[in-house]
């Protein structure tokens, strides 16, 4: 009972992550400008952080923490790396 | 399959499935926003909604399921919980400041002119060489 109901729990979980990849997907390939692009990756990479846990909660592996926590400070690297980009035309001066 | 779930007890159970629950309705909810809101500043409010209390609730959840199943402190999401709370109000300053910097630097009649004073935005067209 219990196992179905956190089995069920997680997979509406990932379902209602996967529709917010999605949204967050077209504000990227349709977003009118570029700063609103540079948005959607960054729910875009927040997004997958959350995905890969519910992953990890699922399989009772410690993997998954460590992927998650590898795109958390990735994502954190490119958005800031893109906002710089944006402000100055170079990343690096 | 999937035997480590079973041991877990209905009491830690139901809580970890509604945080579950909260989490990527928060989420999508911040991505609805994301999608339908009209101006970038406007939408950068949107996500946020899933990257403080969203990332929390699941981080929240897996604590409480490892720590519960191996009878221990389960601490390690604190690493993620830390990362998000320091880093989403830097990358989305930048991001709005180098917005407001665009926008400034075409003339745009959405945003507020600089304050009187301000050398930070150059006049359209201008070369990039102002400021640091």
């Amino acid at each position: 009972m219990t196992l179905t109901l956190l089995m069920g729990t997680i997979f509406l979980t990932q379902i209602l992550l996967v529709v917010a990849m999605a949204f967050a997907s077209f504000r990227v390939l349709r977003g009118p400008r570029a700063q609103d692009r540079v948005l959607g990756l960054d729910t875009l990479y927040v997004t997958a952080t959350m995905l890969l846990l519910t992953f990890g909660i699922r399989n009772g592996s410690i993997l998954y923490f460590e992927a998650a926590l590898i795109i958390a400070l990735l994502g954190f690297v490119s958005t800031a790396a893109l906002a710089k980009f944006l402000m100055r035309g170079e990343v690096i001066e | 399959m999937n035997n480590h779930l079973a041991d877990l007890p209905a009491w830690a159970a139901v809580p970890a499935a509604l945080l579950l629950l909260a989490g990527a309705g928060l989420t999508l909810i911040g991505t609805v926003g994301l999608l339908r809101f009209g101006s970038f500043y406007q939408r950068v409010h949107a996500p946020t909604l899933g990257s403080t209390l969203g990332i929390g609730c699941i981080l929240l959840a897996s604590m409480l399921i490892f720590s519960v199943l191996e009878s221990r402190a389960i601490l390690h999401e604190l690493l993620i919980t830390a990362l998000m709370v320091v880093t989403t109000p830097i990358t989305l300053m930048l991001l709005a400041r180098a917005a407001l910097y665009r926008d400034r630097s075409e003339g745009s009649d959405e945003v507020p002119p600089p304050p009187s004073g301000s050398t930070t935005v150059p006049k359209p067209g201008a070369s990039d060489e102002a400021g640091v």
